[in-house]
């Protein structure tokens, strides 16, 4: 109990402390709203006109105590850019990064398990090598370069796949399926390389242990050696690297959203920092990090689950 | 507890994040060249009909379908009046009139209005309205609804103008439904152009949720930051007019991603296209380009050293070699300048004066030996990071100021930050930037004006200020075209930038379609656009 408790207290802290230094630092940063929405033939007046009405003329610890009082109670205020309260707008965008990211994330799983574990058994062989020259191709290869040449491919050439159009799940789940199938690949492709070297690795590690001795000469067949004890083991550092990554996953697609024009959160984000639109990139960077402080949680309890051993002080 | 630390880790990683995509800046959100009013004193009593000329009829015309054009950014406002992006002007010219309305050819015709008059003192102006002339929820436009929209502009009401151009307006009158009277507090000949914003019924205050207008278009659905949609406005007063039922505007902030939209067949009008995609695209689209009354150039700040000094200005616009910048940056595509103006305005423009500083090595090294510079100085060029135009054409300048001795030192800046610290605050050296196209020279020019808030330069002539307010009050139309000459040429001859050019505006179309018209000005106009067989 006090354990979750004080887990719970960090998790809100390093959320204010985010929210914070955005704020800050957005608040640093040159650029003014007003001034990027009308441009260069506004004049004075209809610039400080807008000041008023955006009510960025205030004293900035007044704004921001006005932002934090409403982000308590789930109002984030409206959008300078767009005039549109911006969790309104959040909740238009929100489905189509976090249902990208999901499904890289599943992808990445899907593919990278059996990967690493053919790999870890057939080490040193003809398909351990193959695996590992993907690898490192995966690596080696950005999704945001990944993710165009899959338009010029499957978009272009073959024409399986339609480009820049985004149908929502709630219009038809096969066409929405079908719209993020390639950006999530394109996302997926570095991830599954990283977890196939990681597992590899640890499948490796584990089967040097005394334990798989044990069960070896107790007569297990190897198959039920390797998934009933070893892979358990094993998967307790990849679960941790699939965790952190989910991060990366998210900032990924924001970046990947871009060259498939999906309406997600990058271009969402990147209008708002282009635009100075302050409550925007707030209310999109507490959410941000709120998922992500929260994926790091439910990864350190899945250790728990995973192997008992651990003791949640 | 287990992995505190990382937490911390993704707390920067996404600190980092929104901090490195703030300092790369956007790519294209900052697109708002700005253009407030079209602009064209034309003949000062017109009432002919609107000319339909469609430019490519090859093939069978086909009624209705539908039409995705691309475009870079996002709308500041769906309510005309308050709308000063150029980016949404472009957009709302299909859904809003005003009793004026510019042509393809910058020239202004009457919209709302069927024929007007201007008193001979200029101070005056008496509008009768079009007959017929509906909005999209159906009501006919009467002069209340005009007085409406414009009292709305001129602040009549509130005393703030939401458009500077509706300053000098005393009075507006609607003697009776037909007729709209409008008193000027002094003459100003520029003023005209202002009429051609948007008329919106009276007493409507909901523009910004749905907008309602006159023009051949109706608004049908906006997502922010995904989409605008219209349909044809069956009611429109010209026959014939709009060919299309539905036109999406789909913002596609990545130029690449707007490409393989093109090619995919998402999008069928990519306007603004690059010169080098335009060339990739090869045969497979149509392609149009002309010159879009733009003028690109390199401002000095005239307060700074060394440019205070009209010697080195005039050795830097010596040291520049446009041809090779049109030439290496524009693929060809551009029309060199050599003051404020771009030739697009024919009858004001002053020919003659992209040859005042004809490349010349030896005499740009020399004038700066006259201002004391012989061993030429360090500066630096700050650029809009956006524009990859303006980025590339500050290479070329580097290298050829290299060539006297100057040392350029390229700033590449945030749109954001350039507007606040260059345009506003006047805090650089050397900026690149294309300055658009209003259809009245004034609007142009009197950036220049040494009170103007929007003298970056730090330009100060008297000369040059009397000039275009004599300009700007000259009732006798082949007079102020001579005042209007006259301030080019002062600029030219003050160095008072590098003029550079005025560079094509690019168009890739849908081979299906025809009846594209461009404008020298930010519009894209889908009103005579149909498909073909």
């Amino acid at each position: 109990m006090n354990y979750y408790v004080r887990r719970l207290l960090t998790l809100l802290l390093t959320v204010f402390f985010v929210v914070t230094l955005t704020f800050a630092a957005f608040r640093i940063i040159p650029g003014n709203p007003a001034l990027t929405i009308l441009g260069t033939e506004a004049s004075d007046e209809q610039i400080a006109l807008l000041e008023a009405k955006l009510g960025i003329d205030r004293p900035l610890p007044e704004q921001f105590a006005d932002w934090l009082k409403g982000a308590l109670a789930l109002d984030f205020g409206q959008s300078l850019r767009f005039s549109e309260p911006v969790l309104k707008l959040i909740q238009d965008r929100f489905p189509v990064t976090i249902s990208l990211s999901l499904l890289a994330l599943a992808i990445t799983v899907a593919a990278a398990v059996p990967l690493g574990i053919a790999a870890a058994r057939s080490k040193g062989k003809v398909a351990d090598m193959i695996i590992s020259i993907g690898t490192q191709l995966g690596l080696a290869i950005p999704s945001f370069w990944m993710g165009i040449a899959l338009i010029l491919v499957f978009g272009l050439a073959l024409r399986w796949f339609s480009v820049s159009t985004y149908v929502p799940w709630s219009e038809s789940p096969y066409l929405a399926l079908k719209s993020l199938l390639l950006p999530a690949i394109a996302l997926a492709v570095p991830q599954i390389a990283i977890v196939v070297r990681y597992l590899r690795t640890t499948l490796l590690e584990q089967l040097n242990l005394d334990y798989v001795r044990t069960a070896r000469s107790k007569g297990l067949k190897e198959r039920s050696v390797l998934f009933q004890h070893v892979l358990r083991n094993a998967l307790l550092p990849v679960i941790t690297v699939v965790g952190i990554n989910f991060g990366e996953l998210l900032a990924g697609s924001l970046v990947v959203e871009q060259v498939f024009t999906l309406p997600g959160f990058g271009s969402l984000l990147i209008t708002a920092i282009g635009n100075r639109d302050y409550p925007l990139v707030q209310g999109m960077v507490l959410l941000i990090a709120f998922i992500v402080v929260t994926v790091n949680f439910i990864v350190d309890l899945s250790y728990r689950v995973l192997d008992p051993k651990i003791r949640m002080k | 507890m287990l992995n505190n630390k990382r937490h911390y880790l993704w707390v920067s990683i996404i600190l980092l994040l929104s901090l490195v995509t703030a300092a790369c800046g956007s790519s294209n959100s900052g697109g708002n060249k700005n253009n407030s009013s079209g602009k064209e004193t034309a003949a000062p009593s017109a009432t002919a009909e609107p000319k339909q000329e469609e430019n490519k009829p090859e093939g069978g015309k086909v009624e209705g379908g539908s039409v995705v054009v691309s475009i870079p950014q996002d709308l500041d406002y769906l309510d005309p009046h308050l709308a000063v992006a150029a980016g949404t002007q472009e957009v709302l010219f299909n859904v809003f009139e005003g009793l004026l309305k510019p042509n393809e050819k910058g020239e202004l015709y009457p919209a709302i209005a069927e024929s007007y008059e201007v008193s001979p003192d200029g101070r005056v102006y008496t509008f009768k309205l079009r007959s017929g002339v509906k909005f999209h929820n159906g009501n006919a436009v009467t002069a209340e609804d005009v007085k409406f929209s414009y009292d709305r502009l001129a602040g009549t009401a509130t005393g703030k103008p939401l458009s500077p151009a509706f300053n000098s307006v005393e009075s507006i009158e609607a003697p009776d439904a037909a007729t709209i009277i409008i008193k000027l507090k002094e003459n100003n000949t520029s003023f005209l152009t202002s009429l051609t914003a948007a008329v919106i019924p009276n007493g409507y205050e909901d523009s910004n949720k749905n907008p309602i207008g006159t023009g051949p278009f109706k608004f049908k659905e906006y997502l922010p930051g995904q989409r605008i949609s219209v349909e044809k406005f069956a009611d429109y007063y010209v026959k014939g007019v709009p060919v299309l039922d539905k036109v999406e505007f789909r913002i596609i902030t990545d130029p690449e991603a707007s490409l393989l939209a093109l090619k995919s067949g998402e999008v069928d009008i990519y306007p603004r296209i690059g010169t080098e995609k335009l060339e990739e695209l090869g045969d497979k689209f149509q392609a149009v380009s002309a010159p879009q009354n733009l003028v690109q150039l390199v401002t000095f700040n005239i307060d700074r050293k060394p440019f205070n000094d009209i010697k080195v200005r005039q050795a830097i616009n010596y040291a520049v070699n446009v041809d090779e910048i049109i030439a290496g940056v524009a693929l060809g595509k551009g029309t060199k300048l050599g003051s404020n103006l771009s030739p697009v305005l024919a009858k004001y423009y002053q020919e003659g004066l992209e040859d005042t500083y004809a490349t010349d090595i030896e005499k740009a090294k020399s004038l700066l030996a006259e201002a004391g510079l012989k061993d030429g100085f360090e500066t630096t060029l700050s650029v809009p990071s956006n524009y990859q135009f303006h980025v590339d054409t500050a290479q070329v300048i580097a290298q050829q100021l290299g060539k006297i001795g100057v040392k350029v030192k390229i700033e590449p800046v945030e749109w954001a930050v350039w507007l606040e610290r260059i345009y506003k605050g006047r805090d650089y050296e050397l900026t690149i930037i294309g300055l658009d196209g209003k259809l009245d020279p004034y609007q142009i020019l009197n950036k220049y004006l040494s009170d103007s808030p929007n003298n970056f330069f730090n330009y100060k002539s008297t000369e040059y200020d009397n000039t275009l307010q004599s300009a700007v009050a000259e009732v006798d139309d082949a007079k102020r075209v001579e005042l209007y000459k006259k301030a080019q040429t002062i600029l030219a001859q003050d160095a008072a930038a590098v003029y550079i050019m005025d560079p094509n505006l690019n168009v890739a179309l849908n081979k299906k379609l025809a009846g594209y018209k461009q404008y020298p000005l930010y519009v894209q106009d889908l009103s005579t656009v149909y498909f073909t067989n």
